[in-house]
Parts: C-alpha cells; sequence; structure tokens
C-alpha cells in the first residue's frame, strides 16, 4: 500500500460544525436574544453545508485517482506518544469514509435546514443546534478518524450529544431517563470495543508492529492469525469484543432496548441520530476492521444470527406498535440487522450499501413522521391520525415513496440494497439458507408494518379530534424541502449498486480498496432472478395483508391479536420484555449491588475502624480505672499518710510562746542533765 | 532561579506567620492570602517552562547540610513524577484560597492554617531526603486536622480526629519502615537518591528482629508493606478507605478540593517516589495483589458505594475511591502506558475532582444542603452552572475530548497486556461511572425544576474563576495530553525499567 | 561583795537572767514578754563584759556586747512589729490568743 497523500481541508469538515456548536453553545442564548433564532440556523446549518461540499470535494479528488492511491490524509499532531502507543491526531478520507462523510454532511445538512422549522418554536433553539452541530462533528470524527481511539473518540461523542438530545426536553423525567438508558447501554458497548482494540494493539504489539492506525493495522493483521487467548484465536476474541461494542450502538440484540426509549427526543434528532448516522457507527467500524472479522468466521457466524434475529424480533415489536416514531424506531432496529447479516455473511459493501440507502429513506421517513407531528400538535399515536394526504400532499407523497423503499420494492433503493444482502445470505460462504429464511420473513413483516403505518396515517377517514382538525397544515417549505431530495435519493440511491445480473454494483467497487473480496458469489443469474421475484412476492405478501386489513378492513386485526391464545401480540407487544427483564436483573442487580456494597462500606469497613477505635476506648477506660484506683491510689496513700502524721505533729505548733519557753527550758535542763550525768 | 523549590515552600509558611501579625480585617486577610499563593504560581510556571523533559534525574536540586550528626539533610528537587504534582499544588491552593473567600468564622486563623498546609504539600513532593518528607508529611497533617475540626460541616471533630489518627497510623508505620531502611545501608542515609542506589541492599537484607527473623520474613516485603500501608491510608486504597467519606463530607469545600486534589496524590505519589525504586524486587513480588487485584477492586467498590449515597458529596468523595483505582491499577502494569496514564490520571483526577467539589460547594452555599433527593431541574434555573457541571462530570466519566478520557484509556490499555482479567474489571467500573454519574445529573439537574429553588442565584464570578481555569487544563489535556505526559515519559521509564527486570513471566 | 570580784558581776548576771526568765514565763502580755528578752540578753551582756575585764584582756568580749545590744535593737524592731500584728488580728496582746496555729 502506498503512501497516502497529505492535504489540509479534511480536518475543516470537523472543525467548522465543531466551530459552529461552541459558537453557539456558548454565545448562543445572546445572539438568540439580539439576532434572532434566523441567526442560530445560519450558524448552525453553514458549517454543515460547507462541510458538504469539502466531503464532495474530498469525493472528487478520490475519483480522479487510481483506485490504489485513494486515501487522503490529513495529519495534526502527535496526540499520544508513550513507548509503543503512537497516536496521532489524523483524519483519513478513503472510499468508505467518503461515503460516511457524504452521508452525515448530506443528509445531516437537510435535517439541519429541517429542524430550524420543525424546531422553530421551541425556547432552547441555540442549545438545540448546539447540540446538533457537536453531533455532526462527534459522527465525522468517528468516519474520519484514521486510529481505532480517534474513531472511538468519535464514537463515544456521538454517543454523549445522543445523551443530551434524547433529553432535550428534560423538564420531563422520563427523556432524561430515555437519555441516561441510551448512554449506559452504549457504555456496556464500549466496554467491548475498548477492549477488543486493546487486545488488536497489544497482539500486534506482540508481533512488533503496534498500531492502532487503520492502515497499520489492516496491514499486519496476517500476523497476528495464529496467536490465541483464553484458548480462542485472538482475532476471534478481538472481533467479538469489538462486535459487542457495534451491539451497543448500532442497537442489535442484546443492546438494542435504548434505541426506541430513545425517541424522547425531537424528531429531526431521531432521524439523524437514531436512524441515518450514529445508530450505523457499529456496522462502518465491522466494515473498517473487515479484514480482522474476515479472520474470524466464528464471529462472522454470531454476528450474522444477532443480525438475523434482531432482523426478526424488532420487526415483531414493529407489527404492534401505535406510536408513528416507534414504529419507525424498532423498523431501524430491523434494518440495522439487516445490516449485520450483511457483516455477517462477508458482505460489508451490501451492509454500507443498505446503511446508506436505509439513511435516505429513514431519514425521510423520520422527517416525514415529524412533520406529521408537527401538524398534529406533537400527537404521535397513530390511532388518532388518517386520511392526512389530503391536507398533507407533500409529506404524504414522500413519505409514500420511502414506504416502498423500506418495503423492498424495485426500483427503489432499499429493494437493491435489501436484496444484496439477502443474495449473500442465500450464496456467500458464511451465509446459509436458514438465515435467508428468517430475514426473508423479516422483509415481508417489514412491508406489512410499514404499509399498516401508511394506512393509518394518510388514509381512511381522520380520527384526529376537531380542534386538531382544523388546524392540520402542511409543513413549510423549509421542512418539506428536505423531504423532496431525500425521497428523491430514497428512488434513485439504489442505481449505484445494482445487483450482478443488471451490471455489478458501482458502490462495491467503489469501496474494494478498503473492503477487498465483498463477499462474492459465483451462483447462477437464474437463481439471482428467482430470489429476486420471491422477495417481492414476499414482500407484495406484507402489503397485500396490510390492504386488508387497514384500508379495506375486511380481516380485522383482532384475528391476529387473539392468535394462539393472544400469547404471540402480548409478547410483541411488550418487545418481548426485555425491558423489563433488564430493568429486574441488570438495573436492580446493580443497585442492589450498591446498596449492598455501601451498606457493607458503611457497617463492615467504617463498622471495623469504629470498633478498633471503639476497643482502644474500652481499654483506655479499664487502663484509667487502674490507673486511678491502683496506681494513684498508692501515690494519695502515701500523701494520705504524711498528711495524717503532720496532722498530729500540728498539735505541738500551738502558737503558745510560754509554752515554746517552757519546752526549751526542759529541754535544756534535761541536755543539761544528760550531759552532766552520762557523758561526763 | 536558585533554590525555586524552597521558595514555593517557604513563601506560603511566611505568609502564615505574617497573616498572624495582620489586623484582624477579613477582606485584608483574603487578599493577603490569595497574594501569597501568587509567586508559588507564577514559579510553577516557570518550572514548567524550564523543566527538562529529557532527562531523568532529579532538576532545580537543592542541597544543604540539617543534621550532620544523622546525615539528615535539607534536600529538595523535582523530577518527572514529582513536577506534575508541584504544579497542581500551587494551582490549587491558589484557586482554594478563592474558594475560601466564603469563610466568616476565624477567617485569620483559616488562612494562616491553610497555607501552612499549601507549605506541607509543597514540601512533601520536593523533598528528596525521607527524613524531611517525614517533616512535611506530619506538618500538612496539623493544619488539616484544625481546618476540618473548626471549619467543618456538623460531625467535623469525629471526621478530624477520625482522618488524624488514621493518618498518624499509617503515618508511624512508614516512620519504622524509614527507620529500618535509614540503618540497613552504611554510612546511614536518609538521602532517596543513595536510598534508591541501595537497592540491591535492601532486597537482600533480613530483618533482625524477633519475631520475624524467626519466620523467615524478608525484609523488603515487610518494609514494602509498611510503606504501603502508610501510603494506601492516603490514596486511600481499600480497605483503609473509609476515613476519606467523613472527612470530604465534613470539610469545608476548599479543603475538600485540597483533601482530594492533593492530599490523595501523595499515598500513590509515595509509593511510585519510594518503593518502587528502593525496593524493586518487593515491588514486583507484591504489585498483583496489592497494587492490581486492589486497584481494580477499588474502582468496582468505589463506584457501587457512590451509586448507594443520597449525600452529594459523599458521591463524589466516593467516586475519588473509583478513579485512585485506576491509578493503582495502572501503577502495578509497569508498561509505560499503564504507568504514565496512572500518573497523568493523579493529574486528572486532582483538576477534575477539585472541580466536581467546587461545584457541590457552589449548590451546598445556596440550598445548604446536599441531599441529590433534595434537588431536581437546576438545570432549568442555573444553566451556566449546569454546562460547567456537565463538563466536569462528562470528564469524570472519561468522555473523549477531556482529560479523564486519557488517562483512563491508557492506564486500561497498559493492563491489558500483563493482566486481561483487572482489565476488564476495571473496564467495567466504566459502565457503572457513567450509571452513577448521569443518574446523579438526572436527579439534580433535570426533571421539572424543584419549587423551592426558583430563586436561586446562578454562579457568581468568583465561583466561575475557581472553576474555568481547572475547565480549561481538562479540556487542553484532553486534546493535547503530550502537556503532561512529555514532563512524565522519562522518568516514570525509569522508574519502571527498575523494576521490570525483577518481574517474574 | 566587792567590785573587784568577778562573782558579784557574775551574780548580778545570774539575778537579772533569773528575773527576765521569770518575767517571759509569767507575763502574758506580749510586751512584757519582749521586756522580759531584754532582761536576759542584758545578763547575757553583763558576763560577756565582765569575763572579758577579768580574763585576756582582749576586749572581744566587749565587741560581743555591743553586738548584742545592736541585735537586741533590731529584735525589739521586729517584736514590735509582730506585736503589732498579732494585736490587728487579735485586738489583744495576750500571747496565749494566738494559739491558732494548733487547729
Amino acid at each position: 500500500m502506498e503512501n497516502p497523500i497529505q492535504t489540509d481541508f479534511i480536518r475543516w469538515i470537523v472543525f467548522l460544525p465543531l466551530l459552529g456548536a461552541i459558537v453557539n453553545g456558548l454565545l448562543g442564548a445572546k445572539i438568540q436574544k439580539s439576532l434572532g433564532k434566523g441567526a442560530i440556523g445560519v450558524i448552525a446549518c453553514a458549517p454543515v453545508i460547507v462541510a458538504f461540499i469539502l466531503a464532495v470535494n474530498g469525493f472528487l479528488t478520490l475519483k480522479g485517482l487510481p483506485p490504489e492511491k485513494r486515501f487522503l490524509i490529513d495529519n495534526l499532531y502527535r496526540w499520544i506518544d508513550l513507548g509503543s502507543l503512537k497516536v496521532d491526531m489524523a483524519f483519513l478520507i478513503d472510499p468508505l469514509s467518503s461515503v460516511m462523510i457524504l452521508v452525515v454532511t448530506g443528509i445531516g445538512g437537510l435535517i439541519h435546514i429541517y429542524a430550524t422549522g420543525y424546531m422553530h418554536d421551541d425556547k432552547a433553539f441555540w442549545r438545540f443546534f448546539a447540540y446538533l452541530n457537536l453531533f455532526t462533528a462527534a459522527m465525522l470524527t468517528l468516519v474520519l478518524g484514521d486510529s481505532l481511539l480517534l474513531l472511538f473518540v468519535g464514537w463515544e461523542g456521538v454517543g454523549l450529544c445522543s445523551y443530551a438530545l434524547i433529553g432535550f426536553w428534560y423538564h420531563d423525567h422520563a427523556n432524561a431517563r430515555a437519555g441516561n438508558k441510551a448512554f449506559i447501554v452504549n457504555r456496556v458497548g464500549d466496554f467491548g470495543f475498548v477492549l477488543g482494540m486493546f487486545l488488536l494493539f497489544w497482539s500486534l504489539d506482540a508481533q512488533g508492529h503496534a498500531s492502532l492506525t487503520f492502515r497499520e493495522m489492516v496491514k499486519w493483521a496476517p500476523s497476528i492469525q495464529n496467536m490465541s487467548l483464553w484458548g480462542w484465536p485472538v482475532v476471534t476474541v478481538a472481533t467479538m469484543f469489538l462486535f459487542v461494542g457495534a451491539t451497543g450502538k448500532s442497537a442489535q440484540i442484546p443492546l438494542f432496548v435504548w434505541l426506541p426509549d430513545a425517541m424522547a427526543g425531537p424528531t429531526p434528532v431521531s432521524a439523524l441520530i437514531h436512524a441515518a448516522t450514529m445508530v450505523t457507527a457499529g456496522v462502518y467500524m465491522t466494515a473498517r476492521m473487515n479484514v480482522f472479522f474476515s479472520m474470524a468466521p466464528a464471529t462472522l457466524h454470531l454476528i450474522a444470527w444477532v443480525g438475523v434475529a434482531t432482523a426478526v424480533v424488532a420487526a415483531t415489536i414493529a407489527l404492534t406498535q401505535n406510536d408513528i416514531k416507534k414504529v419507525l424506531a424498532y423498523s431501524t432496529v430491523s434494518q440495522l440487522g439487516y445490516m449485520f447479516i450483511g457483516v455477517g455473511v462477508g458482505g460489508y459493501a451490501a451492509a454500507v450499501f443498505h446503511l446508506m440507502t436505509h439513511a435516505f429513506f429513514k431519514a425521510c421517513l423520520f422527517l416525514g413522521s415529524g412533520s406529521v407531528i408537527h401538524a398534529m400538535h406533537h400527537e404521535q399515536d397513530m390511532r388518532k391520525m388518517g386520511g392526512l394526504k389530503q391536507w398533507m400532499p407533500i409529506t404524504f407523497a414522500t413519505f409514500f415513496i420511502s414506504v416502498l423503499a423500506i418495503a423492498g420494492f424495485p426500483p427503489f433503493a432499499g429493494f437493491f440494497s435489501k436484496d444484496e444482502i439477502l443474495w449473500l445470505a442465500f450464496t456467500s460462504d458464511h451465509g446459509n439458507k436458514a438465515v435467508w429464511f428468517f430475514a426473508l420473513c423479516g422483509a415481508g413483516m417489514t412491508a406489512f408494518y410499514m404499509f399498516r403505518q401508511l394506512f393509518m396515517t394518510f388514509y381512511g377517514k381522520c380520527r384526529a379530534d376537531h380542534h386538531t382538525q382544523e388546524h392540520l397544515h402542511e409543513s413549510p417549505a423549509v421542512m418539506t424541502m428536505p423531504l423532496v431530495v431525500l425521497a428523491i435519493g430514497a428512488v434513485f440511491v439504489g442505481l449505484i449498486g445494482l445487483p450482478g445480473v443488471l451490471g455489478g454494483s458501482q458502490f462495491a467497487h467503489w469501496l474494494e480498496p478498503v473492503i477487498a473480496g465483498h463477499g462474492e458469489s459465483h451462483a447462477s443469474h437464474a437463481l439471482e432472478w428467482g430470489l429476486m421475484a420471491v422477495s417481492v412476492s414476499v414482500a407484495s405478501f406484507g402489503v397485500f395483508v396490510a390492504y386488508l386489513m387497514y384500508r379495506k378492513e375486511s380481516l380485522s386485526p383482532d384475528t391476529f391479536v387473539n392468535l394462539a391464545g393472544g400469547v404471540p401480540y402480548r409478547l410483541f407487544n411488550a418487545k418481548w420484555y426485555l425491558d423489563e427483564i433488564y430493568q429486574a436483573v441488570l438495573v436492580e442487580g446493580t443497585l442492589k449491588l450498591a446498596r449492598f456494597w455501601s451498606a457493607f462500606d458503611a457497617y463492615i469497613v467504617d463498622g471495623i475502624v469504629n470498633g478498633v477505635a471503639a476497643v482502644v476506648r474500652f481499654v483506655s477506660w479499664l487502663n484509667g480505672l487502674f490507673d486511678t484506683y491502683i496506681i494513684d491510689g498508692l501515690v494519695n496513700a502515701l500523701a494520705n499518710v504524711t498528711y495524717w502524721a503532720g496532722n498530729r505533729f500540728r498539735r505541738l505548733q500551738t502558737g503558745n510562746i510560754n509554752g515554746y519557753l517552757y519546752g526549751i527550758i526542759i529541754a535544756m535542763a534535761a541536755a543539761v542533765y544528760v550531759k552532766i550525768r552520762y557523758w561526763t | 532561579m536558585q533554590n525555586i523549590l524552597t521558595y514555593m515552600t517557604f513563601i506560603p509558611l511566611a505568609g502564615a506567620a505574617m497573616i498572624l501579625m495582620l489586623p484582624n480585617n477579613a477582606k485584608l486577610v483574603r487578599w493577603f492570602s490569595a497574594i501569597v499563593t501568587v509567586p508559588p504560581l507564577l514559579m510553577a510556571v516557570w518550572l514548567f517552562n524550564n523543566f527538562d523533559r529529557t532527562t531523568a534525574k532529579f532538576q532545580f536540586v537543592e542541597d544543604y547540610h540539617w543534621i550532620p550528626a544523622y546525615n539528615i539533610s535539607y534536600t529538595m528537587g523535582v523530577d518527572g513524577l514529582s513536577i506534575s504534582m508541584v504544579l497542581l499544588t500551587a494551582l490549587l491552593s491558589f484557586i482554594c484560597i478563592f474558594a475560601s473567600f466564603g469563610i466568616e468564622k476565624a477567617v485569620k486563623g483559616y488562612f494562616a492554617l491553610f497555607l501552612m498546609l499549601d507549605a506541607g504539600m509543597m514540601g512533601v513532593f520536593c523533598a528528596l531526603d525521607f527524613f524531611l518528607f517525614y517533616v512535611f508529611w506530619e506538618v500538612m497533617l496539623l493544619p488539616m486536622y484544625f481546618l476540618i475540626g473548626i471549619w467543618g460541616g456538623p460531625r467535623r471533630e469525629y471526621a478530624a480526629i477520625k482522618f488524624f489518627l488514621y493518618t498518624l497510623f499509617g503515618s508511624v508505620l512508614m516512620l519504622l519502615a524509614i527507620l529500618a531502611l535509614y540503618f540497613t545501608v552504611e554510612p546511614h542515609t536518609f538521602d532517596m537518591r543513595v536510598m534508591m542506589a541501595h537497592a540491591s541492599k535492601y532486597s537482600t537484607a533480613v530483618l533482625p528482629m524477633w519475631p520475624f527473623n524467626s519466620w523467615g520474613w524478608s525484609f523488603q516485603h515487610v518494609i514494602w508493606l509498611a510503606l504501603f500501608i502508610g501510603f494506601a491510608i492516603k490514596i486511600p486504597a481499600f480497605p483503609f478507605h473509609t476515613w476519606l467519606p467523613d472527612a470530604h463530607v465534613e470539610a469545608p469545600t476548599a479543603i475538600s478540593v485540597i483533601l482530594a486534589g492533593v492530599l490523595l496524590k501523595m499515598g500513590t505519589y509515595g509509593i511510585l517516589r519510594t518503593n518502587f525504586p528502593m525496593l524493586p524486587v518487593a515491588t514486583a513480588d507484591m504489585a498483583y495483589w496489592f497494587l492490581g487485584a486492589l486497584g481494580a477492586w477499588n474502582i468496582i467498590y468505589g463506584a457501587l458505594c457512590a451509586m448507594a449515597q443520597k449525600d452529594l458529596k459523599k458521591l463524589v468523595a466516593y467516586s475519588s475511591v473509583s478513579h485512585m483505582g485506576y491509578v493503582m491499577l495502572g501503577m502495578a502494569s509497569f508498561t509505560t502506558q499503564g504507568l504514565n496514564g496512572a500518573v497523568l490520571q493523579m493529574f486528572n483526577h486532582g483538576t477534575i475532582t477539585g472541580m466536581m467539589f467546587l461545584l457541590v460547594g457552589v449548590v451546598y452555599d445556596r440550598a445548604h444542603h446536599r441531599d441529590i433527593e433534595g434537588f431536581g431541574g437546576l438545570a432549568a434555573i442555573m444553566p451556566v452552572y449546569t454546562g460547567i457541571t456537565a463538563l466536569a462530570f462528562f470528564a469524570s466519566m472519561g468522555l473523549p475530548g477531556l482529560s479523564g478520557f486519557i488517562s483512563e484509556i491508557l492506564v486500561l490499555l497498559g493492563t491489558w497486556q500483563k493482566y486481561p482479567v483487572l482489565t476488564i474489571l476495571g473496564a467495567s467500573g466504566v459502565i457503572l461511572t457513567a450509571g452513577y454519574l448521569l443518574w446523579t445529573i438526572q436527579r439534580v439537574y433535570l426533571g421539572p425544576p424543584n419549587e423551592k429553588y426558583l430563586n436561586m442565584a446562578e454562579i457568581n464570578g468568583r465561583e466561575i474563576f475557581t472553576l474555568v481555569p481547572l475547565g480549561i487544563i481538562v479540556i487542553i489535556v484532553g486534546i493535547y495530553p503530550g502537556v503532561v505526559l512529555d514532563m512524565l515519559r522519562t522518568t516514570l521509564d525509569s522508574i519502571n525499567a527498575i523494576v521490570i527486570p525483577h518481574l517474574h513471566g | 561583795m566587792s567590785p573587784n570580784e568577778l562573782s558579784s558581776y557574775l551574780t548580778i548576771g545570774a539575778i537579772l537572767f533569773g528575773l527576765g526568765l521569770f518575767t517571759v514565763l509569767t507575763r502574758r502580755n506580749a510586751i512584757s514578754v519582749l521586756m522580759g528578752v531584754e532582761l536576759i540578753l542584758n545578763s547575757a551582756n553583763i558576763n560577756y563584759v565582765a569575763f572579758s575585764h577579768f580574763s585576756s584582756g582582749n576586749s572581744a568580749g566587749q565587741i560581743y556586747a555591743i553586738f548584742v545590744i545592736m541585735l537586741a535593737a533590731a529584735e525589739a524592731a521586729v517584736g514590735l512589729a509582730i506585736v503589732l500584728a498579732i494585736f490587728k488580728l487579735f485586738h489583744t496582746i495576750d500571747v496565749e490568743a494566738a494559739e491558732t496555729m494548733k487547729d
């Protein structure tokens, strides 16, 4: 691999949104007061649009280079330099990250513009855009970072912004709680991510190639092929850890529970963060590290099954939801599952392709639902909607196109990308028929619930109350314009990734320098046509059932509600009770553990300390008694004897001078007598 | 600059003496104390600029005879390990003077004791003579006792006595160890540099004392443990940590900052300064259990205890227990990343926890309680305050771009090579940390505003002045950690190189 | 009794001493006791001077007598001061009144 080309414009792709965030974050309140919300909007949108132009510039520069030279790097300074750990603050544009930054800045820019309309009545307008810009900067760091550690910086950064934006309306505890949940569940994933990173770093270090830079890591990946840890190949363990990180960020089983709750945030946030960009970070990361994942078949197998399970479970839940955003949220989880199926069967390029098409149609769906919610005065229950297409034609049209795209009808974008994944699941070396079959079922359910949503929202009679109906209106141009652009994307963007029979995927070809061997399969063209037909007919069946139930109403939904004693319905509707289980086991468990150890600390550890103190005090009390009664007793006894004797002798001291004189004379006489009588 | 370290140490002490002579005017005393802490701060900046980052030798050394009869000398000097702590001490002392402007009771006494404490702390980090080190160690203890015991909260006497006795217990063990080291080599010496050179003699010495000699205990392990316990109490390592929550909760805000920001670091500093280079063989033997495993346990235990607290300040106190665990864990790794990460974590913890205690102080000054459940929705009432709090909390959580991230990731990365299992335990502490801090943010700052505090005053200029320097350092170190790491690297690598040959396997 | 004989002086001295002793022992008035002491001292003085005159010929004894006179004056001064103090305290100069020390 040749040395990358040095440039110095890439940094601005990250810095401009960051600058916007800093300006709006520190001065936003004042700007909003003095210059109005328009100024805030300009400060927020302009950097993202300029960043988009720079991203296009990067893309075109790459395009002008021969494929093996498509690496642009912008090295700012050495960030950490300790022993073998050398990490630069450096940003990298290669085919993979160029796609990602186009998505992030392009769709992100549209969502920024949309949000200036959607959030117009919010007092904390400036704060919203400060967060949104910060998020964009973090997401761009994630995809542009040239080392795993810098990727992790963005990874955590987007998590932080997601937390802040989910809890944007923090006056309501429920929103704040949803933010906490998102952050903490993501932290569980991050925990796996860092361990995977450490393991890869030290394994490479043991081979003398310590580095966290992608280019170096990929280059030396084969050197750790035969190393093992705890009886497993190192790559398997490391990729498993990394995948734990991906399940957190990209909402896979078992860590997907945060994403539906994350819909508590404003709708543009749901579109940008929780559909188009942040949640796809896990897919991006696996694609980025594809060389390592490909070396670990066991991990790929796990990923494929986790992807299938997520796709199907989330789809079953989506069947039963009535909240317009919740349906989309579970649909996002489900679609992310498809991306991981793609990764799991070795089709990294297909996964990234689906990531991109999904970004278009899901952003369009979310923004469309936002438009509806805006018109309905923040009513999100689909049972209170209906017939909206007469009031909101543009929203309806774009929503309809996106539904067709997500349901997988040709020639809309979703068809090509999803079909590529199904095709690889069926035919590639890592795939198998069971994965394909379940994924297909999921696709059928997707078509059903998306059309259910479409029918419930836009068709039939309006079920909203009179007051709301009177005020129904199409959203302003600043909101509908992004919808139109996204819908156009949802129609055409699939064409860059045509299946093999239609000429092969431009997209996969573009990614080839980064993703070598994108799960090519050599099955016959007949099979390829056949599988396409199967998936389209399954989707059509889903649509047909939805049509019968919610448009023609000839088939009652209750038939399914009461199926098998209502057990499946209740299970789906209660989200497989995962939240309850996690709450009871993990959250309560941790809190119990915390209370236990805290009590242990207060009563046992501190008890011992205080106990020692008490024992010392008791001993000193005993000692005090000994001192008072034995030692001091002796001293006092001596004193008492002296005192008593003195008291006795005192009687002699009368103070009577005559008495003394008599004493003197008698004593002298006695002395004289004795002297004369005995000593002569 | 000649004798710069002496000036840094004794200017505050002279200031303390002069305060006693000032008239009893609170304003005058406050500003005088603030001025007294400026020269050490400027000298610290000078040191930072003039410190030679390429050598592991002691710099700015001052060496004078003190008590020649016992070969005790007055020796001061700094290397990469102590310079970061000296800078931290100078900065936090300066900031804490301003944080103490709210003190109303016996102002003269407070500031005189505070400056005396400052001198003691500076001396501990600069002293290169073990006897001198011990003297400063004890000098620091006394003002701390009074500062907690007189200006503290309702249970201040209990907390002060607990702190004092606990530390004194450790000091006694340390003194015995120092004397044992002193008498083991000929000619007897307290000079740390000479003692480091005698490491091999210590490792072969036998404990001459009954009953240890009959049990065959080796000198170095017993001495190592004695020193370790002395230092572990300061860290504070489980199970010697219970003085900390009490002392923190009762101490006035500025003293909590000093306690967490500087005093805790003396434990780990002491271990790196004495245990590592003087008793490398014992260090290699003991590190896994007494630093590594205990450190990992500290992380998880502290985090779980923090989660269960209802008092905001106690929560921050337990978070200190948790975060100092990273320092111990990193020290035990003997990798350049782990060790540098550990010392960087010492520095970062000083700034981040300093901020957190100051922030708790801000809200306590207004509400006069610290009950986590008793607030709610402060974000709407005090947005600037909440923003700064978020910065501190996220730095504590180890969010990238902020300093805590660098040190935690370095510690965990460094530890993984030696002890993957301990790393997994330590890293799970990161999840718990996020848990309790976010939960706290939610309960105190988010949600509907508490009716009782609708009129609470926004953070004032003086308080912002104390917080902003720390916040800037937190961000700078996060973006460009070389600021601190460049100073540490050479010294720590040389300390590490002393121990590494003695590691098993 | 002849003025040339030592014994006559000694006799007078002994009589004086006897009178002084008698006074000291029998009088309860403190002033009288002091006067008795003066008599005793003067009897001693007579003895000094007499022995000096009738023996060796140097005047050491006579000098001692002068010392004693001086001392007697000092003693009288201190004694009277004590008496005055006792009078102030007890409002009497009866020596038996000042017997409180034994209690």
